[in-house]
């Protein structure tokens, strides 16, 4: 049956895109109902705690568990030789990364740790406290082996091997020359040549990791409830590792106490708690300390950059260059590997600008650190802070506005489509009109006033600007390419039950972004139902489409617009039904506000509970010869574009303390073109909670590693992230340039504040020290620092 | 070597119900909530009193769950995120938050939500500066704050009858 429905979501009747409607699911948080991984009991369950090397290279030489198997409420003691026999290793690899090489990894490190923190020992037993007891008495005879920990020496010919079966350090290397650079060098007034570093950090979730697996022989099931972004993706995954069929596994993921890439990933410390739970034939949870989400989450954006930007006098980009490397821990991670963030980094630095001439290089380096892997905003923190701090050192060389040479030099907004010198297309982006939103937004004449005033009297401010890009909405280009079980593509299954209640499954899941509120407007607005008519259920693989979950800012739009699909396409059943009880043509009529309605004239004619109740109850009054179908399922995935790429463009005004290097933000405004906005304080919330999560990569977070691979700050006493008395207040407005992909025209924005938020802030940092000379370049931009880029220590 | 720990009775008032249990002296005010009584809205977050997860009402006063063993709590009276809800004394700051959107995630809002009952009681009229500075001790790693701010900002000003 075709959809006959033609009308446009945006033309909808009593349409909720575009409104602010509270989270419907929220108040279950508010009120301590939620449900996160460590909530969930189940019968006869157990704990698991893994013993994890202390060491960050080590060989095991032998492992005595005898005394731990006889401490007290011990069930099990099982070391990476035991489990290799039930989890087959894996290695994370993508094919169209060409050349990335990993070792193979296994749940529980066989023969050798190789970063500390690596699972070796599991020890389940009947409480948590229990098996840390039992740990305690296992035994392990360990062979210390050199390290690999700085990344500028890793490939030195005197460095040792981490995986000798590798050949050598280098996990991939990318190169990328295009335009002509050298001849660009030749000609240009100026080249200017810089280091960026970005330090390590990581995502601290408040919720830890969280993974509860149960399996019953009797049916030959598990059931896996799990802390995840993606869990069609874990079931795909767990089921190969666990050879067994991925329908027998059913991964459930209720609430998630904050992800941002880092529970999109699959941990070796899950396998085996899943792999334990098969072995033991009972429930077995793991839910992670502190201590070990710090040396076991992913880690991300460890990055050196060499930068060379040429310049004319009268401010024309000339040329790009950079020299990324990174150091990426002792694996690549699966099983999205660990070269996205510098593939990024190289596809993306400079795209903003008109500029032809293009030479990248990213070296991607093996070291005994806890793996690096993709956190919110992926590869864009580094790249828009040396693409807006090259923009801003050919600025300062040539003396002009960093305003002005944005101005000159983004692509205009009337070149659409438009590809970027890595060979990436972009449909329509809005740089130079979000550029000159924001300058009317923070009133920038009137901070270059203010500032220059300030400086009369000794205070140093400054001005910040970073426009970007970010990928959104990605298709199979991004992993199932390379050959990841990774959907691209998502569902809505649409239900209309007998009392005209609509139950909405779907593939995204929800993280707190509001995935499930927005896909709860998309399909009451193209059903034409209320809001409150709408149920929506996610996170389960046995009873939602398969989808690709939440990551890659894409449960919005493409979650958004499979379940507009799927709301025309059961309108478009409701309708026919409704024409034969009223006698009237389908396409006459329409449903709004809960009732079937004449096309023409929003007259009602019947209540919706009424055609379900004569569907489910009464098919008899309808015609013998047909059936109604109140279930429809659409999926969605981007088609025209490998990418639905944003953009928007970042200000903040901000006075450094000169004496203590403390900074106070003055003003922080953003401008976001995330196309159509379905919900408008849900995308302020993403861009605000975004931004802040950057600006704490770019001022304190730092997970700092001793020379012999020991994390010094794995508590959250010692590892600092923001807080709420020194964070601003973000202003936030809109450009709105609709993909042409879907017709929702949803774009993403859960990443882009993130991305753009190290830029900024280093740029007005280097603004207000400026004229004392002093510039950083090395994030996080600590105190220490700014008082050391000004000679202050 | 196998160690069996002795157990210690204690016994509190929960949420205006008494309740006896039979616990090792090194757990904790947090996991003795969680897991004796099953009062899952109390979180785990840093363990080490810094991020504010776990705040709860012990003898009127704020306390951080997982700094407090539950012996100590012996003949207390513990309120938590679900009897302040139950009871209705919070549904003024619920509903501004919903409105707000100031949780996210909501792993750390029931914390939030039982500091802020102890902001607006010690200073009912406070600035955001103020309120800034008094949420220090709890983090939420999705917001940002600034919704949370202005959540509690709208309650305080209608707590006032603004």
């Amino acid at each position: 049956m075709a959809d006959m429905i033609k009308d446009h979501i945006l033309d909808r009747p009593n349409s909720y895109i575009g409104k602010t409607i509270p989270r419907p699911n929220a108040k279950r948080l508010l009120s301590g109902r939620g449900t996160f991984t460590d909530d969930v009991k189940l019968l006869r369950m157990t704990h698991v705690a893994f013993l994890r090397s202390t060491y960050a290279h080590a060989e095991i030489v032998s492992i005595d568990a005898s005394a731990a198997k006889e401490s007290n409420g011990v069930v099990a003691v099982v070391t990476g030789a035991e489990m290799a026999e039930v989890c087959s290793p894996w290695v994370g690899v993508l094919s169209h990364l060409e050349g990335l090489k990993s070792a193979p990894q296994h749940a529980l490190a066989v023969k050798k740790a190789s970063w500390q923190g690596e699972p070796v020992v599991a020890v389940v037993a009947n409480t948590r406290a229990q098996a840390e007891d039992a740990i305690e008495l296992v035994e392990i005879e360990w062979k210390e082996l050199p390290v690999v920990t700085d990344m500028e020496t890793a490939l030195d010919a005197d460095t040792p091997l981490i995986h000798p079966e590798l050949g050598d350090n280098l996990a991939w290397r990318r190169e990328l020359d295009v335009g002509d650079v050298d001849g660009a060098y030749a000609n240009a007034d100026h080249v200017i040549e810089e280091t960026y570093i970005s330090n390590r950090h990581t995502g601290v979730c408040l919720e830890t990791r969280g993974i509860l697996a149960d399996y019953n022989p009797g049916e030959d099931q598990l059931t896996i409830y799990h802390s995840t972004q993606a869990p069609h993706m874990m079931q795909s995954l767990f089921a190969k590792h666990l050879d067994i069929e991925e329908h027998k596994i059913r991964v459930i993921c209720k609430d998630v106490g904050g992800s941002y890439g880092i529970k999109v990933h699959s941990y070796p410390d899950e396998y085996a708690t899943v792999a334990l739970a098969y072995m033991l034939k009972r429930p077995v949870k793991f839910t992670a300390d502190r201590l070990e989400s710090f040396t076991s989450d992913i880690h991300a954006r460890d990055h050196r950059i060499k930068t060379k930007i040429a310049v004319s006098n009268e401010g024309e980009i000339q040329a790009f260059e950079i020299d990324d490397l990174t150091g990426i821990g002792p694996y690549s991670v699966y099983p999205r590997t660990s070269g996205i963030e510098a593939n990024q980094v190289v596809n993306l630095t400079g795209g903003q600008y008109l500029n032809p001439n293009y030479r990248a290089m990213a070296t991607v380096v093996l070291q005994n650190k806890s793996p690096m892997c993709q956190y919110r905003a992926v590869g864009h923190p580094i790249l828009t802070m040396i693409t807006e701090g090259m923009v801003d050192d050919a600025a300062r060389k040539i003396g002009m506005d960093p305003l002005e040479i944005r101005r000159k030099n983004l692509v205009p907004d009337d070149a659409y489509p438009y590809t970027a010198p890595s060979g990436l297309p972009f449909e329509n982006l809005s740089h130079q009109a979000s550029l000159e939103k924001l300058v009317k937004m923070m009133d920038y004449d009137g901070l270059r006033k203010d500032q220059a005033e300030a400086r009369e009297q000794g205070i140093y401010r400054g001005i910040g600007l970073a426009t970007f890009i970010e990928v959104t909405n990605p298709g199979p280009a991004f992993y199932g390419v390379g050959g990841a079980p990774i959907s691209a593509q998502d569902g809505a299954t649409m239900r209309l039950d007998a009392k005209g209640n609509v139950i909405v499954e779907i593939g995204v899941t929800e993280q707190g972004q509001g995935a499930e509120a927005v896909v709860a407007q998309c399909a009451a607005t193209a059903l034409g139902v209320t809001m409150d008519k709408i149920k929506v259920i996610a996170g389960d693989t046995d009873i939602t489409p398969y989808g690709g979950g939440t990551w890659g800012s894409r449960a919005a739009g493409i979650g958004g617009e499979a379940a507009v699909q799927a709301g025309k396409a059961l309108r478009q059943n409701i309708v026919e039904v409704a024409g034969i009880m009223l006698q009237s043509d389908p396409s006459t009529l329409d449903i709004r506000d809960n009732k079937i309605v004449d096309l023409a004239d929003g007259k009602e004619r019947i209540e919706l509970s009424e055609v379900g109740r004569v569907c489910y109850y009464r098919p008899d009054t309808l015609p013998k010869d047909y059936q109604s179908e109140l279930v429809v399922t659409r999926h969605y995935v981007p088609k025209q574009f490998p990418f639905a790429f944003t953009n928007g463009v970042q200000g903040c005004y901000l006075e450094v303390d000169t004496n203590t290097g403390f900074i106070d933000f003055k003003k922080f405004c953003v401008v976001e073109d995330c196309g159509t906005v379905i919900n408008p304080q849900l995308v302020d919330e993403q861009v605000r909670g975004g931004v802040i999560q950057g600006l704490g990569g770019a001022l304190l977070e730092e997970c700092l590693y001793s020379p012999e691979g020991q994390l010094l700050n794995g508590t959250m006493a010692d590892y600092l992230v923001p807080m709420a008395a020194e964070m601003p207040d973000i202003e936030v407005g809109h450009v709105e340039s609709p993909t042409l992909d879907s017709e929702l025209g949803a774009k993403g924005a859960g990443e882009a504040g993130t991305g753009g938020a190290p830029a900024v802030v280093m740029n007005a940092i280097n603004d207000a020290l400026n004229p004392l000379g002093g510039k950083v370049t090395v994030q996080p931009f600590t105190p220490e620092r700014i008082l050391q880029a000004i000679g202050k220590i | 070597m196998t160690t069996v720990i002795e157990q210690i009775q204690i016994s509190a008032t929960v949420n205006g119900e008494k309740v006896t249990r039979l616990i090792e002296p090194r757990l904790s005010l947090v996991d003795f909530l969680r897991n004796e009584l099953e009062l899952t809205g109390t979180h785990v977050g840093c363990e080490h009193g810094v991020c504010g997860a776990c705040t709860v009402r012990v003898n009127g006063e704020i306390v951080r769950g997982c700094l407090m063993l539950a012996v100590q709590a012996g003949g207390t009276e513990i309120m938590t995120i679900e009897g302040e809800s139950d009871g209705g004394e919070i549904a003024d700051l619920q509903k501004a938050f919903h409105e707000r959107n100031a949780a996210q995630c909501g792993f750390c809002t029931p914390g939030l939500i039982m500091t802020t009952t102890e902001l607006l009681k010690t200073n009912p009229d406070p600035n955001r500066a103020e309120i800034r500075e008094y949420l220090s001790g709890n983090y939420c790693r999705c917001t940002g704050y600034e919704a949370i701010v202005d959540a509690i900002e709208t309650v305080a000003t209608e707590r006032k009858g603004g």
